[in-house]
């Protein structure tokens, strides 16, 4: 059983619903991001999104956007971030991390070393934002030979033929996209998400996780109580950004650890007061 | 034809392809589907060709350049004057049919990326035809090299946002306009200027721009009594050149030359010329050639034409360079520069920075070829959108 596999059923039996973070590697400081990965789970977080940084984000919004120019500015590499893993891997074994970027630094690096030095490095999952399953076949086969997961999006325009072809190549958990957008926008429809939801679930025994939107704790509790796993992205990077600009010298690493940490905690406290979904 | 690609997804060979996030995979099949509908459609087809005709003032003319043929002292050269078109250069004829599209598939809003302007304007020439809403993304950097055409966009009614994340340029451009796409697929269509992006667009743009190469045919025919032996013409993304080349790509006697912006020179690595210094990845929804880094990330291009400022190509262009039924060759900006002195002293006319990348190889074809042999260059747009651009260069104010 993948650590992913483990941890979403373990918290399912426990009627809890999974936390997910995700930051960008190397944002603001590539020295930064394997602490913040632990004070994350200090914090109550249950899988890790590592985002990796790439020039073109073309699904994101202008918060993520800026991450990935600044890590981008570093220097910060699809190898280094793996480095990143390896090195968080060292204090903690169980937490899955899943990588979540786009698909030409993997082309570059070759499907087979990219999935070769991810499972070494104690990666989980990959999420490719610009790989539909139609052209994954390889990725996949290569992730899969390294008992990698591959995760892949489900969309609110997404018909159920393209659901079940999703959800037939995909394993750890589908990651349900719950707006007509990029990361970050502000019209989520609980409605339509939770009419989604239901569609999906006819289709899979997948964890269902739930993103793009999710910006405060109230609405990742509304989430918490339909889906498997809340993502929230934008909303930590966006506060990461805000404390680095505000903590431009000494303290700056300390002073984004505490604002991360008590954003964590808070929408793990907000989500703990749901149940899990049915 | 026995030429017949893509495949039904997309590919040209290992290029091309669907590589978007998965909101975007059902409007792109309906996309396609409408596509595949009315390209077989006689009264769309009708109707396009009726825009190009009363519109846009097809056919372009096929111009022997006698004078610059004898200048050049090599092969005779014939001129496509795609800068004749109504808004300047090849980019309408696409616009034209992509809009027609949009209509029939009753999308009320168009949104439009662009670099040098001349697809924006084309774009915002339809949308104000089509009295629909349009909204064009400019980098913010080519807003500053191209102001004329900003301001024509805003004549025609169209709203120009500046894009200032990453490189400032097209290819940013682009990301923007497919993240405004993302968020309002329902009523919105997306009008690629080139033959790149994702699949349909590749094929698509090309169909819509392969009239270029159709007229050429029997045109070349009132003054020669035999095909030509080169096709030149520049490659940004691509599509004026896909446009005359595709009518010939089974005629495996008729060279074809794509040309790509060397910039400051191929050595100093500023420049926009992926085929010819790249090597394959994804970017933009399609597997290409790609300027980039070893760890893939996309690199900052520089052209003296906005237009060919792109770190991408058109995937049936990787192809073609693969398969070697084209080659691809490059110009720098000095080059493409006394290319467009030469034609608008020698024959009166001023290309556009982009075509002069395409004058300045047929003028080293021409004497390599000798003379009796016959080159069609695609005069791809006129030029004076580059004047100002021109005139700094040369230290002159206006």
């Amino acid at each position: 059983m993948s650590r992913l596999d483990k941890q979403l059923t373990s918290l399912k039996e426990q009627g809890r619903t999974a936390l997910i973070p995700f930051i960008t590697a190397g944002d603001p400081d590539p020295a930064i991001t394997v602490s913040l990965m632990h004070a994350m789970v200090s914090a109550g977080a249950d899988v890790i999104e590592l985002g990796v940084p790439f020039s073109d984000p073309m699904a994101e919004g202008p918060v993520i956007q800026r991450a990935s120019e600044r890590a981008v500015e570093r220097g910060v590499s699809l190898r280094d971030c793996m480095d990143m893993v390896q090195e968080f891997r060292q204090r903690d074994y169980d937490t899955p991390v899943v990588l979540m970027g786009y698909l030409n630094p993997i082309e570059v690096m070759g499907y087979q070393d990219f999935a070769r030095i991810a499972a070494k490095s104690g990666v989980d999952g990959v999420l490719t934002v610009d790989m539909p399953p139609e052209e994954a076949t390889d990725l996949r086969a290569a992730l899969n030979a390294h008992k990698l997961d591959p995760i892949f999006l489900v969309a609110p325009t997404s018909t159920k033929a393209r659901i079940q072809a999703v959800t037939a190549m995909a394993s750890g958990f589908i990651y349900y996209v719950s707006l007509r957008g990029v990361t970050g926008a502000k019209h989520m429809d609980m409605t339509e998400v939770s009419d989604r939801i239901g569609e999906i679930r006819k289709y899979t025994q997948l964890p269902l996780a739930v993103g793009f939107g999710i910006n405060n704790p109230e609405t990742a509790a509304r989430v918490a109580a339909l889906a498997d796993a809340v993502v929230v992205g934008s909303a930590l990077v966006k506060r990461i950004e805000e404390v680095a600009n505000r903590n431009q010298n000494d303290g700056q690493k300390e002073a984004i650890i505490e604002s991360v940490t008590t954003f964590v905690l808070s929408l793990r406290e907000a989500i703990d007061k749901v149940g899990v979904a049915a | 034809m026995t030429y017949q690609l893509p495949d039904d997804r997309g590919h040209f060979g290992p290029y091309g392809g669907l590589f978007v996030a998965e909101t975007l995979m059902h409007p792109l099949k309906e996309l396609n589907e409408a596509y595949e509908k009315y390209r077989e459609d006689a009264e769309f087809q009708a109707e396009f060709m009726d825009d190009l005709r009363l519109y846009v003032g097809r056919p372009s003319p096929l111009y022997p350049a006698k004078r610059l043929t004898k200048k050049w002292g090599g092969a005779r050269i014939y001129l496509k004057r795609e800068d004749l078109n109504h808004t300047g250069a090849h980019k309408v004829n696409n616009t034209i049919g992509q809009a027609l599209l949009a209509k029939r598939m009753g999308k009320t809003r168009i949104i439009a990326e662009t670099g040098a302007g001349q697809h924006g304007v084309a774009t915002a020439t339809v949308a104000a035809r089509l009295g629909v809403e349009c909204v064009v993304y400019m980098g913010s950097e080519d807003i500053k090299r191209q102001a004329i055409n900003v301001y024509r966009m805003k004549l025609l009614g169209a709203k120009v946002v500046p894009v200032e994340s990453g490189s400032k340029t097209l290819k940013d451009a682009l990301n923007e306009a497919l993240r405004d796409w993302v968020t309002n697929v329902e009523n919105t269509f997306y009008i690629i200027g080139t033959v790149a992006g994702p699949h349909p667009y590749p094929a698509m743009v090309r169909d819509f721009q392969s009239v270029i190469g159709r007229e050429v045919r029997y045109q070349l025919s009132e003054f020669e009594p035999r095909d030509p032996d080169a096709l030149v013409a520049c490659v940004g993304g691509g599509s004026n050149a896909m446009g005359l080349f595709y009518p010939y790509i089974d005629d495996e006697h008729v060279a074809l030359y794509g040309v790509e912006a060397a910039g400051e020179g191929i050595a100093t690595g500023h420049h926009a010329a992926p085929l010819s210094a790249g090597r394959p990845g994804v970017l933009h929804g399609n597997r290409t050639y790609l300027m980039e880094t070893d760890d893939g990330q996309i690199i900052e291009t520089h052209s003296i034409s906005a237009g060919l400022d792109y770190p991408g190509v058109g995937p049936e262009h990787a192809w073609l360079k693969d398969n070697g039924r084209a080659r691809y060759v490059a110009i720098k900006d000095d080059e493409a520069l006394a290319a467009f002195h030469e034609l608008t002293r020698i024959e009166g006319i001023l290309p556009a920075l982009e075509s002069s990348h395409a004058m300045a190889y047929g003028q080293k074809l021409a004497k390599e070829l000798g003379s009796d042999k016959v080159i069609v260059i695609n005069l791809s747009g006129r030029g004076d959108k580059d004047v100002h651009t021109i005139a700094a260069r040369e230290g002159i104010e206006i």
